[in-house]
């Protein structure tokens, strides 16, 4: 009996797996219905439709990439303090002395990475044309995906509180305050008013509501960190549970009908 | 060294130059792009060599047969010479200045990016050309030769300083590998779409049907999910060891950078502020997409092209998503990242970023063409009027902007109706043809606002800041 065969034959391995290794037929059917993260694909599968040439592996890579950014995010959630005083300093330290600080990096590309597989997904599924009937709505989800995958990337962008970051969320965030009615420079702002008071002002508008304050500053970096960490995530993670689900429910990958 | 030497040394190197277009880390640099562009060709050689095709010479030549890998080959040794040159010789600049980006080339390709308009129009009919050529571009070798051309555009532009500091922006690495990517995704989609028409004119299914047997998830997919997975991971720690993310100054609130420009994948986003105020451009816009896009799905009423790649059966619909994804999203993307420069105008990709680069705007509002062109004075309140007997002024002011509105945004799709996009509305009815038409007049509103700018000076079609309401 070799080593491998004694591993997987003790209780332990049992435990866990429930089955023998996925060496022959049967097995390699039971261990997509026994294992936790491959029950989320079906036990067969037709040929064509997993070919890398049709479906780009774009989404797979998507959602790993999702992975990877939570997981070296959370590494960098242990160094990082969202605040004036020490934003910049803990980035500055993730470069020069942090050990394992390559996790700032690996979270950076990987962002503008998962913009452009989730851009690349998207283009893929319109052109074999997979948002058609009965896939309509899970088409749906993933424009909100992609919306959050960007958000998510827009609000990670002000935390190391450099140059870089605080312009390039006042030049995007500026557009907020010429948000029809709810701006304060948006047209209709007039309409909400009591008594010949404005009720929206550069103080109580959505730039406000984005922003926490009249221009880009620690509240904001606050914002935006629960924003990036948690609110957005959690929707996301949300979301990709049901794109996912639907997959399934839909028929499966798309395939000539 | 005595010091004249040392001057000597320093001119010769042209060390005393601040933005030196060739340095030795640059050339030692590119001779190791060289040396992947020769491995890459090598192994094209090596397939080329096993399909074993032929062409002739031309008769001058002797009008014999040629393999066309001997032609790879030659092109490749070739590759790997400019290559060894490069690795060995990077200490000695003149050696190499055959291998550079000549000067009048520099200056013809800023002549037509380092401006918006022929910018546009060179994206726009290259889109087209792209559509109309589709069937030779997705021919393999054709698509390797543009793969090969592309990247030693890159090398030999990689020579000038103007360009390395725009390119080589570690948050523009990304956007120039995208540039690949999608062009390659673009190519992939036509090779694939043309073999299914071919295919469809035989009267045949496409490729998608044919062999697609069901197999085992355990061990077809994960295996490949699995080598996905790794091969990301590696190529995210190689990127993350070879690049830096950036970091510049400590934030601060009063030294604004010129040119200030948002995360790039807004950047299309921020180039549409050149044309329409921000509360178009930055708010009902954007939500006009991720609307518009979650629309598309109860729009195409086509059944066919579900779950295979075409081109002939979707013309209508893929043209359009392409041609918002290509020359709108990418290409203003492109636009706003490489071209965009202080005080948000265009430079060319060699152009040194002047910030006293002056360029005149005249803009005028097409209230003024209309009241100025019949002879009469804007209207106007008396001073110190109240809202309500301003505002009736302001319509009156504005009244020719509203007719042009209505008339694009609801007479238009009517028009449409009746004459190109008959059938479209027999299949789909009146409330679905008008969001759809709406959508599509919509997002040409951008291309449209550009060229009457460009050709008339338009700033707005509506034009009351009183309100902010500008269109």
């Amino acid at each position: 009996m070799s080593v491998g065969d004694y591993i997987r034959d003790s209780q332990i391995w049992k435990s866990v797996f429930r089955h023998p290794a996925p060496y022959d037929r049967r097995n390699r059917v039971v261990v997509m219905l026994t294992n936790f993260f491959l029950h989320l694909h079906p036990v067969s599968i037709k040929q064509q439709g997993i070919a890398l040439s049709y479906t780009w592996c774009m989404g797979g890579i998507t959602f790993f990439l999702f992975l990877v950014e939570t997981i070296t995010g959370v590494l960098l959630m242990f160094y990082y303090r969202p605040t004036l005083e020490w934003a910049f300093n803990d980035i500055l330290a993730l470069r020069d002395v942090t050990t394992l600080g390559i996790m700032r990096e690996i979270h950076r590309w990987g962002a503008h990475a998962m913009v452009i597989t989730v851009w690349l997904h998207m283009y893929r599924v319109f052109l074999t044309g997979s948002y058609k009937p009965p896939r309509e709505f899970n088409w749906v989800v993933g424009v909100i995906l992609l919306k959050l995958t960007l958000l998510l990337s827009f609000t990670g962008y002000l935390l190391p509180w450099d140059q870089l970051a605080i312009w390039a969320i006042t030049v995007g965030s500026n557009m907020a305050r010429a948000t029809p009615v709810l701006g304060h420079e948006g047209p209709g702002f007039q309409f909400l008013n009591l008594g010949g008071y404005d009720l929206i002002t550069n103080a109580s508008d959505a730039r406000f509501l984005l922003l926490g304050s009249r221009f880009v500053g620690e509240e904001t970096l606050n914002r935006f960190y629960i924003l990036h960490c948690v609110a957005i995530p959690l929707a996301a993670a949300g979301l990709i549970a049901i794109h996912f689900w639907r997959v399934r429910k839909d028929g499966g990958i798309s395939q000539p009908l | 060294m005595n010091s004249l030497s040392l001057i000597t040394s320093c001119l010769t190197l042209g060390s005393t130059d601040p933005h030196p277009n060739v340095t030795p880390s640059v050339l030692y640099g590119l001779g190791w792009l060289y040396l992947i562009l020769f491995a890459m060709n090598a192994v094209w050689t090596w397939k080329s060599y096993h399909r074993d095709c032929h062409f002739r010479l031309p008769e001058f030549l002797g009008g014999m047969g040629m393999p066309n890998a001997a032609v790879w080959a030659m092109y490749s040794i070739a590759l790997l010479l400019v290559s060894v040159t490069h690795l060995t010789c990077a200490s000695v600049p003149e050696a190499l200045r055959w291998f550079v980006m000549p000067d009048f080339a520099k200056s013809a390709i800023d002549f037509v990016v380092a401006d918006a308009r022929r910018y546009f129009a060179v994206t726009t009919f290259g889109f087209i050309g792209m559509l109309l050529l589709r069937n030779w571009l997705a021919k393999p070798s054709v698509g390797w030769v543009l793969l090969n051309l592309s990247l030693l555009f890159l090398c030999v532009s990689l020579t000038d300083w103007d360009f390395r500091q725009i390119v080589g922006k570690p948050d523009n690495v990304p956007i120039v590998a995208m540039l690949f990517i999608v062009g390659f995704f673009t190519w992939l989609f036509f090779y694939r779409a043309n073999e299914n028409d071919r295919r469809s004119a035989l009267g045949k299914g496409p490729i998608e049907a044919e062999n697609n047997e069901k197999v085992l998830t355990w061990p077809d997919l994960v295996y490949t999910e699995m080598i996905c997975m790794i091969a990301v991971t590696a190529l995210l720690i190689l990127w993350g060891i070879a690049l830096q993310a950036p970091l510049e100054e400590p934030a601060s609130a009063v030294k604004t950078p010129n040119p200030s420009k948002a995360p790039w994948y807004f950047l299309g986003l921020q180039e549409m502020l050149v044309y329409y105020d921000p509360w178009l451009a930055g708010v009902v816009f954007p939500s006009v997409i991720l609307g518009g896009m979650m629309a598309i799905p109860y729009i195409d009423f086509n059944k066919l092209g579900n779950g295979y790649y075409t081109f002939n059966e979707r013309k209508f619909a893929i043209t359009t998503f392409m041609f918002g994804f290509l020359p709108l999203w990418v290409g203003m993307i492109i636009l706003g990242t490489f071209l965009r420069g202080p005080n948000w105008n265009v430079f060319g990709i060699y152009e040194f970023w002047d910030v006293h680069k002056l360029e005149a705007l005249n803009n005028v509002n097409l209230s003024e063409y209309f009241w100025y062109g019949i002879g009469q004075p804007l209207p106007m309140a008396p001073a110190g009027a109240d809202f309500w007997t301003q505002a009736p002024y302001i319509l009156l002011r504005e009244l020719v902007g509203f007719v042009a509105i209505g008339v694009y945004l609801g007479v238009l799709p009517m028009v449409m109706a009746m004459t190109v996009f008959k059938k479209f509305f027999l299949r789909m009815g009146f409330l679905r043809f008008m969001v759809f038409s709406n959508l599509v007049l919509m997002m040409a509103a951008l291309p449209l606002k550009m060229v009457l700018r460009w050709a008339v000076n338009l700033k707005y079609f509506i034009a009351i800041p009183e309100w902010f309401f500008n269109v």
